[in-house]
């Protein structure tokens, strides 16, 4: 016990850069995710190669990689930014192909008749998709993003790796200070227990709200 | 045949891949017209229909409303298809969307009405066909000739100059069937101009100015539905008529 209380500052700090990285990772994978995934739908060709491109590469890349790749990478061509701010591009662009996925799933769950008619109406694109076919698809992607986010929570861990300040980093300072390591490893468990719980009881909340069957 | 043509398709085709969906389709229809397009399933009877607001590309031939060719995707293809209403066979209304607010919201979103313009509007509309009283359910409350009574009252409340109906009480019970006909006819009667995609030969002999026959594709009688009831001039349609109208 006396790991967390003699610790508890370098634990809260770990704990709110895992927190803040989650929060700023998952908004930007959330708009990005939607961006995408409207590209994947849209009636024009070269948003939906993008789009294809996009998920395509990001899925497919491992998560470590993307993190080299962004931050040894993009300073080379003058882009210099703090540490978790490249955190934040590279969790956030990495997750967002995976929320693009699953919102992709919802829209396919809609009906192409909801779709249809609402272009018939003179609907654009985008009004078909914001006020049709996204509402309808909102209750079928709630799980799947929510485990989308679940995953990113704990994704965010790698971003220790690269000096970025976060929970299961924290290790290395606990540790050089002689406590037990199974012991900071529960607590560091905890930590991300809470962020990821509170993420599960934020969608099932979204889902009993919104998930209702018609 | 009426004077003033609304709606033209010069040469027409369409593939689905290697099926010839469409062959050399030519049809006009002029304002105030109601042409009946009936003709057995696979012969491309809906996909006419659903080319005339291009729900359906084509490949080759040319569709002009109103002496405008059919524009590309985008902002005057939305313009246009505000234009042309359409009902489908399986309604389509909008699930998460109550009765009042699927009539509305392409009025709003659209048209730019305001909100209460729109609903005083959609009212109107909804008491046309019958249904002021469901305004507040949604559709899935509803039975499916009301909801098609829904989608005709939500096509309309865009003025538009032609309705296009695909198969519109083909999903229907047969105790349905002749509500929805009839809010149709109360259209015909009323002068607009209507292509109706239907296996109602009831609708078409009262109803329709033309009765397009189509068969694999083509167009093979485009005549008045007396002369086509009663004397068709190819045996496909002979063939087609000895079939349904037999039982």
């Amino acid at each position: 016990m006396n790991v967390l209380t003699d610790n508890f500052h370098t634990y809260a700090e770990g704990f709110l850069g895992t927190l803040e990285l989650t929060l700023y990772a998952s908004l930007l994978a959330l708009a990005l995710g939607f961006v995408m995934a409207s590209f994947r739908v849209a009636p024009v060709r070269s948003l939906r190669v993008f789009g294809t491109a996009w998920v395509t590469v990001l899925r497919n890349t491992p998560l470590t990689l993307l993190f080299f790749a962004v931050l040894l990478g993009l300073p080379r061509f003058g882009l210099v930014l703090p540490f978790d701010v490249f955190a934040v591009l590279a969790l956030g662009c990495y997750t967002s192909a995976f929320i693009c996925e699953a919102l992709r799933a919802g829209i396919n769950t809609v009906p192409t008749g909801q779709g249809e008619a609402a272009r018939s109406l003179g609907m654009s694109f985008g009004q078909t998709l914001s006020l049709v076919v996204l509402p309808q698809a909102f209750k079928s992607v709630i799980p799947p993003v929510g485990s989308t986010l679940i995953a990113l929570a704990k994704n965010s861990a790698i971003a220790g790796a690269f000096s970025v300040t976060e929970l299961l980093g924290t290790y290395k300072t606990i540790n050089e200070l002689g406590y037990n390591i199974v012991w900071t490893f529960v607590w560091i468990a905890v930590g991300y227990l809470i962020i990821t719980l509170a993420i599960s009881a934020l969608f099932n909340l979204l889902e009993r709200k919104y998930g209702v069957a018609r | 045949m009426a004077v003033d043509p609304l709606i033209e398709l010069r040469n027409v085709n369409k593939y689905y891949g290697e099926l010839h969906v469409l062959r050399d389709i030519d049809l006009t229809v002029g304002k105030g017209e109601v042409v009946v397009v009936i003709g057995p399933s696979g012969s491309g009877k809906s996909t006419l229909c659903r080319t005339i607001n291009r729900l359906e590309t084509v490949q080759s031939g040319t569709i002009t409303l109103d002496g405008q060719p059919l524009p590309e995707e985008g902002r005057a293809l939305a313009r246009l298809r505000a234009e042309v209403g359409m009902v489908f066979q399986s309604f389509n209304l909008f699930a998460h969307k109550t009765v009042l607010q699927n009539v509305s919201l392409a009025q709003v979103k659209v048209r730019r009405r305001r909100q209460d313009d729109a609903d005083r509007r959609s009212r109107e509309l909804l008491d046309r066909v019958g249904l002021l009283d469901q305004a507040a359910k949604f559709p899935a409350q509803l039975s499916g000739g009301q909801q098609q009574r829904v989608a005709i009252a939500r096509a309309l409340a865009m003025e538009p100059k032609a309705m296009l109906f695909d198969e519109p009480t083909s999903a229907l019970d047969p105790e349905m069937i002749n509500e929805v006909l009839e809010v149709m006819r109360k259209l015909a009667r009323d002068g607009m101009t209507m292509i109706v995609v239907t296996h109602e030969m009831g609708f078409a002999r009262a109803s329709a100015n033309r009765v397009v026959f189509m068969a694999d594709g083509r167009i093979v009688e485009d005549r008045s539905p007396e002369q086509f009831f009663t004397n068709p001039n190819s045996d496909r349609a002979k063939d087609f008529l000895s079939k349904i109208l037999k039982h």
